[in-house]
């Protein structure tokens, strides 16, 4: 057997030992073994935090050939492809089979002729990085690994920061030219203006010097701009089936990084032959694409593939229903934790207590079914009467990025509504799905900035763009660009929108702030609240906002009598004033209160409070009729 | 060694090997040597051929032609194979007095479909080759009868008579070479041979092609081909979907189908290289094995090494083509993207299809290992895989001419189409499918039913003999109501729902987005034609939200659509007609946010009457203010927020039911009128006119009669009833009266009144108006003769004078109406009578 660690360090060991050793016994099922004994060794007690990340371990610190481990999205699937899973060397004093399972490239000469060879299948996935995934979550798993860097890297002067460079830079130095443009207009705002697109943290952590990098040709089709990280070609070996597009996983595999596998690739692209009936017949762009080098787009062979239902590190990974005694003690906690998050949203939401409380139902809210084609749980939510002056969208947002594990701020300009490709395409003669803004993981938080929004025109891929984030909010849907046909993927995503007046977008719920402090202080308000507040603090309310959303929630046939009473009785008194509608988003923040509450099922209590916040919320909204021409 | 059926089994083997060694005589004969008789006999012959079509024209010389020019030494793969299993010649073979006729003399084309990827032996054949397919198949072709054949391909053929017998007639006076076999018939009559030509298609497909060729030559001694007849067989039933192939289906026939992305241009393969001595002028042919040439290092005539330059234009090319396909949406498994394949296209199936055709495609799944790199030892271990195509059928074809749409795509299983028939018997299967619609919206079942009638569809008829053209069979119905009344819910599921349904929101849609626009193609720069949503949703349903936020200019096109259900396009040197055989599902809000009981219909949604009466129904959708039905709503939302998946898929038909059983009726049922339901709709007609002729209004015009026509024929469809009787008119009217009721009555006299949607007016309205400008001109003659008056004055005198209270648009209209008369005409404020 091997030694405790060879299974990360040599993985494919083990697996040829296991191949070898079939060879005696042809039923022996040595790939379903194979699998097996990777799955018990990572189940083992914090065996799966011994095996390096390629989130956060530059590639070439990292071993070819080892067991590493990936937390990624399915961007894009690719044809399956037949592979070698049994060949016989050619060289007759060799003349041994050998397994093709797990590997790129083969050893020897391959008899083509032999009878032994064996075909198998595989499928291939493009994985990225989870779009829009936060600092701090990076952060915490990192060092929940440094044992594990210390062992695999030993040199010391490995410092987080990426050293590839890609296509990204040249989009970042685009977006500062043009940041730079608008400045004039935006006035004094402009320095934290910078922040705007999301990708603060990425100007936090990189020396401006890595801007000289050589850019690549190659785009690795990030969804969101300003990405960084490696993207992956994962290998899956069996039910591919099972995945689908935009999972989040969290894949164990062997890393193959064979410069073979790009020097093919360059070997074509220098002599292209007319004779060869399978080179002349994809176009350069798909080569590239499908097979890039190897040192930008590692190739991995899945042994063990988790979906990730969250990608919060702080939870324990197991899930929630099998970790009962964590699970009993967050509950009981939910409560403080809950007023707590409260006492801290509200200062940064001027003092509007009301306002901090649907916030806290925004975060928690989930899309836990669908009825045909209708969404439910999902609570988007219009934050409006938000202050123009001094950025406080911006400052607003950062405080979103610190809670949320993944997030993304939208500035909705007249510009990023134009020229961003949100709805994902299929591009033919690369043979890819190109990436779009709105292709995100499940859960995350989308930030809708309205207060950016100027006079202009939108021109069709705006008004493309727009009709594309309506949908989305109202069936939670994004129909992917085929060219020939849409192809409709439901999707998962918080949107929240901050506007002045109502947004013109749909949304699920409005709220209009209403603000405790006087404009003439608000510039230093704005300064005095941005203060990061305690991490162990931040840490409670990041874990309290995962695990409301991942709890379950009934109603009791008693409380389902009650509520159906009161509905009864309010349109008795006045049927104009509680429509199907106001009863659905009634039913919804009952069910976000009860959850944000950590209780399960829906009390009376809690339902007459969600009646009685949302009594509060509509009284406000009357005030604020005739805000802009959005009204209904 | 003549006879090919003596030796089928060595024949077969013999294709197998290795190709390259010249001296494979006797049985062995692989399939690209097979040409070689018809080289031999042309390309020495010609100077300078310059393509191999131009080869296959040129007047065959007698096979024997290739003895005489016998300098050649006998290496040269030019040598006649006589018992290559093309060339042999049958026992009934014909003297050769017509050099063009009979097996002989017609040249062999090759089968880059079948053999350009030649591979090791895979299978033994030995021991699949006791049993003699060449007899099968000849037995087959001679004697295939099917009864019950439905393709339009077979029109005018015989039934009773062998089906591919009357094929072969048919190549003789047609002179295309091509044979399609149904392998569906193929293994109707021999199960075996079906189970080989599956496995074994590069081994089994020339043997047919012999058989094919002796036949046809037996029965046609004196036809002339351009070359011999190539079967192709279709419909092999292997795989029907592209995610399902894995690597058991290499090297076996398979069909599957798709959709066509990208076309490559025409390649030239090189089939045969030709070499010449740069010394003594020496000619040599090397033939490409596996997409490589052997260059021969050394001239075999003056042995001068390297000296061989190879001569491109007389080399021998075939046409080749990539095309690459794509899984069609409608075979996805939600959540995925879909998969690709290529596929290479030979000869004359090269260009046979273009970007967006929904094809099926018969073919060799090929899998090729990565080139081997002599530097290096390491291979890439994958496989390049693609489809040899031996036979394209497009499954969109009949869109263009026909009304049948996907009758072979949506082929339903023997269970399927049991249960939708158990299914349609129920008695109450109508109310059963109505309530499977949209389940998570409440109540509305008179808008469900009438939204599953037009899901259904009228039958379809065809007039355009007696010059009324097409009438039309697609149900549009328009749902106006209160917002937030689930009406988008309603479109999107529908949407969601039909396999060809299109939604657009009438905001955001342009005139030219719902037609078609010309635009130039970023490829290649040439002008194309984008059809819009109506024309996409040609044969299904169009879903416009938003009806009312619709510009003019864009509604107006929809006139044409939604009675004529074409379109016309004139713009960029582009003039047609499309058909837009589409149904129209539109929902819009009332023009002050609130439905205001007080006015009709036109006036709460403002649109136009001409438009209004082109729909069969409209309904309201209204916030019905009342307990039980409050506390029934309140239960069913509730409900919706806890209940489990399971328990809701209980309840309810699963949606993939309810498609398929509208697919299937739409496809095979097509109801007719019977005598009782005529009488019955006749009836109905009448009763509507006389509702209305009491009281002086009209209340249905033929369009409503229509209407109910259609309506009855959908429900016939949802009982899958193939007569259109009493009970399917009762139900029709019932629902057209409901529709009535709510969208038609006059909020005045709260009668039902057509007129509010045929004329945009209802007949009290315009009565009184009558009435107002008799009024009025009786004040005005009571007052003499003034000849001019002032337009206050003369309001408040008629206010005066009038019981009702009359409105100033009321006064405005009344003296509009007397100006028509040429009694009076106004000026400004003043008013001057004529004459």
């Amino acid at each position: 057997m091997p030694s405790t660690h060879d299974w990360i360090n040599n993985p494919l060991g083990v697996v040829e030992g296991m191949f070898a050793a079939s060879q005696n016994n042809p039923n022996s099922g040595w790939e379903a073994k194979a699998v097996e004994f990777f799955k018990d060794h990572l189940k083992e007690k914090d065996a799966h935090t011994w095996v390096p990340s390629l989130n956060d371990v530059p590639l070439h610190y990292l071993k070819p050939n080892s067991l590493v481990k990936f937390r990624c999205l399915i961007q894009d699937m690719f044809d399956p492809e037949f592979y070698m899973g049994v060949y016989e060397a050619v060289d007759p004093s060799t003349k041994v089979l050998r397994c093709g399972k797990y590997k790129d490239v083969t050893e020897c000469g391959v008899d083509f002729d032999s009878r032994n060879t064996v075909t198998a299948e595989r499928q291939t996935f493009y994985c990225v990085p989870i779009p829009g995934e936060n600092p701090w979550v990076k952060e915490i798993s990192s060092s929940c690994l440094g044992f594990v860097q210390a062992r695999v890297v030993p040199s010391t002067s490995y410092a987080p920061t990426r050293q590839k460079r890609s296509y990204e830079e040249d989009d970042d130095m685009d977006d500062m030219d043009t940041q730079m443009q608008r400045e004039p207009h935006t006035g004094p705002q402009s320095p934290t203006e910078q922040h705007g697109n999301g990708d603060c943290k990425r100007r936090e952590t990189e020396a401006p010097s890595s801007q000289t990098a050589p850019a690549s040709h190659l785009d690795l089709n990030f969804p969101l701009p300003g990405e960084k990280g490696p993207s992956c070609l994962v290998k899956v070996y069996e039910d591919w089936d099972g995945f689908k597009l935009n999972d989040t996983l969290e894949v164990f595999g062997i890393l193959s990084v064979s410069p073979a596998l790009s020097a093919l690739a360059d070997k074509k692209d220098a002599s292209s032959s007319l004779l060869d009936p399978t080179e002349c017949m994809e176009t350069a762009e798909e080569q590239r694409v499908h097979s890039p080098p190897a040192s930008l787009v590692p190739r991995l062979h899945v042994l063990y593939a988790k979906p990730l239902p969250h990608n919060n590190p702080l939870l324990p990974s197991a899930t929630l229903e099998d970790n009962s005694a964590f699970l009993s003690s967050t509950l009981s906690e939910m409560a403080s934790v809950r007023a707590e998050l409260l006492t801290f949203l509200t200062p940064i939401l001027l003092g509007d207590a009301l306002a901090a409380e649907y916030l806290i139902l925004h975060l928690i809210s989930n899309v836990y079914s669908r009825r045909d084609v209708l969404p439910l749980g999902k609570f988007t939510l219009n934050l409006s009467g938000c202050p123009t002056v001094a950025s406080y969208t911006e400052r607003f947002y950062q405080i979103i990025q610190q809670l949320v594990p993944s997030s993304y701020y939208l500035g909705m300009s007249l510009q990023n509504m134009n020229q961003m490709r949100f709805v994902p395409k299929k591009d033919y003669s690369a043979n890819r799905l190109v990436s779009g803004a709105l292709q995100l993981a499940r859960n995350t938080s989308l930030f809708l900035d309205e207060t950016q929004l100027e006079q202009g025109q939108l021109d069709t891929a705006g008004v493309r763009n727009v009709t594309a984030l309506g949908n989305l909010i109202t069936w939670q849907k994004v129909d992917y660009d085929f060219n020939y046909h849409q192809m409709e993927f439901p999707c998962n995503i918080n949107v929240l929108i901050a506007s002045e007046g109502r947004s013109l977008l749909p949304s699920d719920c409005q709220i209009h702030l209403q603000s405790q402090i006087t404009p003439p202080h608000m510039e230093e308000y704005l300064s005095s609240i941005h203060v990061h507040p305690q991490a162990s603090q931040l840490n409670k309310f990041r874990m309290y906002l995962s695990v409301a959303r991942l709890l379950n929630y009934s109603i009791s046939d008693e409380v389902t009598k009650s509520v159906e009473d009161d509905f009864v009785d309010m349109r008795k008194d006045d049927p104009q004033s509680i429509s199907a509608e106001d009863l659905h988003r009634m039913l919804v923040v009952a069910r976000l209160l009860s959850l944000s509450l950590g209780q399960t099922s829906l009390s009376r209590d809690s339902w007459l409070r969600a009646k009685h916040i949302e009594l509060l919320r509509r009284s406000r909204m009357e005030q604020h009729t005739c805000v802009n021409g959005n009204e209904p | 060694m003549s006879s090919p059926t003596s030796t089928p089994g060595g024949r077969k083997r013999g294709r197998n090997t290795n190709p390259s060694t010249p001296s494979s005589e006797g049985p062995t004969s692989p399939p690209s040597q097979r040409r070689r008789g018809q080289d031999s006999s042309t390309g020495d012959l010609m100077p300078m051929p310059t393509s191999p079509a131009t080869d296959m024209l040129s007047p065959a010389a007698p096979q024997d032609n290739s003895l005489l020019s016998s300098p050649r030494p006998s290496v040269l793969p030019n040598e006649v194979d006589m018992s290559s299993p093309l060339m042999y010649g049958t026992p009934s073979s014909r003297v050769e007095g017509t050099p063009r006729s009979g097996v002989r003399g017609t040249p062999a084309r090759q089968r880059p479909d079948l053999g350009s990827v030649r591979k090791a032996p895979q299978v033994d054949l030995q021991s699949d080759i006791r049993y003699s397919p060449f007899l099968v198949q000849k037995r087959f072709l001679q004697r295939f009868i099917d009864l019950t054949s439905t393709e339009d391909e077979n029109a005018g053929l015989d039934l009773n008579e062998p089906l591919y017998m009357q094929k072969l007639e048919e190549i003789s006076v047609v002179g295309d070479p091509v044979l399609n076999v149904n392998c569906l018939h193929v293994q109707s009559f021999d199960a075996e041979l079906y189970r080989q030509l599956i496995c074994y298609p590069q081994e089994v497909i020339p043997t047919f092609d012999m058989a094919v060729n002796e036949l046809f030559f037996e029965r046609f001694p004196d036809s002339i081909l351009e070359f011999q007849i190539q079967v192709r067989p279709y419909n092999a039933l292997k795989t029907r979907n592209m995610r399902n192939l894995n690597p058991e289906d290499i090297d076996q026939l398979i069909t599957i189908s798709g959709m066509v992305i990208r076309t490559s241009q025409l390649i030239p393969e090189m089939q045969e290289a030709f070499f010449q001595c740069q010394v003594c002028a020496f000619s040599t042919r090397v033939e490409v094995d596996r997409g490589r040439i052997a260059e021969p290092s050394v001239c075999r005539n003056c042995n001068t090494t390297h000296s061989l330059a190879i001569v491109h234009n007389r080399s021998v090319f075939s046409d080749k083509q990539m095309v690459k396909i794509q899984e069609s949406p409608e075979d996805m498994p939600a959540g995925q993207t879909p998969h690709t394949t290529i596929v290479y296209a030979h000869n004359d199936l090269v260009d046979k299809v273009q970007p967006g055709d929904r094809i099926n495609i018969t073919g060799v799944y090929r899998a090729v290992p990565m080139r081997a790199n002599p530097r290096q030892s390491n291979v890439k271990s994958v496989y390049k895989t693609h489809i040899d195509a031996i036979h394209f059928h497009k499954t969109d074809e009949k869109r263009l001419h026909g009304l049948d749409e996907d009758a072979e795509q949506k082929l339903f299983t023997e269970d399927r189409v049991q249960t939708l028939k158990e299914l349609a018997a129920k008695p109450d299967v109508y109310e059963r499918l109505s309530s499977a619609l949209a389940p998570s919206i409440y109540e509305h079942e008179d808008i469900k039913k009438g939204i599953l009638l037009q899901l259904f569809g009228g039958a379809r008829k065809d007039f355009s003999q007696t010059g009324r053209g097409n009438f039309r069979a697609d149900v549009n119905i328009l749902l106006c109501g209160d917002p937030g009344t689930s009406k988008s819910q309603l479109l999107q599921y529908v949407y969601n729902l039909v396999p060809r349904g299109q939604y657009t929101s009438g905001k955001g849609s342009s005139a030219v987005g719902l037609t078609a626009y010309v635009m130039r193609d970023p490829e290649t720069r040439q002008l194309v034609l984008q059809t819009g949503a109506l024309v996409l949703s040609d044969n299904g349903i169009c879903c416009i939200d938003e009806f009312d936020k619709m510009s003019d200019s864009t509604r107006s096109v929809l006139h044409e659509v939604m009675e004529q259900q074409t379109l016309s396009i004139a713009k960029a040197g582009i003039i047609c007609q499309l058909n837009a055989r589409t149904s129209v599902l539109a929902a819009a809000n009332p023009i002050e946010s609130q439905w205001n009981p007080k006015k009709t219909t036109i006036e709460n949604i403002q649109l136009p009457h001409t438009l209004l009466s082109r729909f069969d129904l409209i309904f309201l959708m209204l916030d019905p203010q009342d307990e039980a039905y409050d506390r029934r709503l309140a239960h069913h939302l509730v409900s919706l927020y806890y209940q489990s998946e399971e328990q809701i898929e209980e309840e309810f038909l699963d949606m993939a039911v309810l498609r398929d059983y509208i697919a299937y009726a739409r496809t095979y049922i097509n109801p007719r009128l019977s005598e009782e339901a005529s009488q019955a709709l006749i009836e109905a007609y009448v009763d509507m006119r006389k509702i209305g002729s009491g009281r002086g209004m009209v209340s249905a015009y033929p369009r409503q009669l229509e209407s109910l026509i259609r309506l009855a024929e959908a429900h016939a469809k949802v009982r899958f009833s193939e007569k259109v009787e009493t009970i399917d008119v009762e139900e029709a009217k019932r629902l057209h009266r409901e529709a009535l009721k709510q969208s038609a009555t006059d909020p005045r006299t709260g009668f039902v009144d057509i007129s509010i949607l045929t004329t945009g007016m209802s007949a009290t309205a315009r009565k009184r108006k009558e009435e107002v400008a008799q009024a009025l001109k009786k004040l005005i003659q009571a007052k003499g003769k003034t000849p001019a008056m002032k337009y206050q004055q003369l309001l408040e005198d008629l206010r005066g004078q009038s019981e009702n209270a009359i409105t100033k648009e009321l006064f405005d209209e009344a003296l509009r109406a007397l100006a028509d008369e040429d009694y009076l005409t106004v000026t400004g404020k003043t008013v001057r009578l004529l004459a």
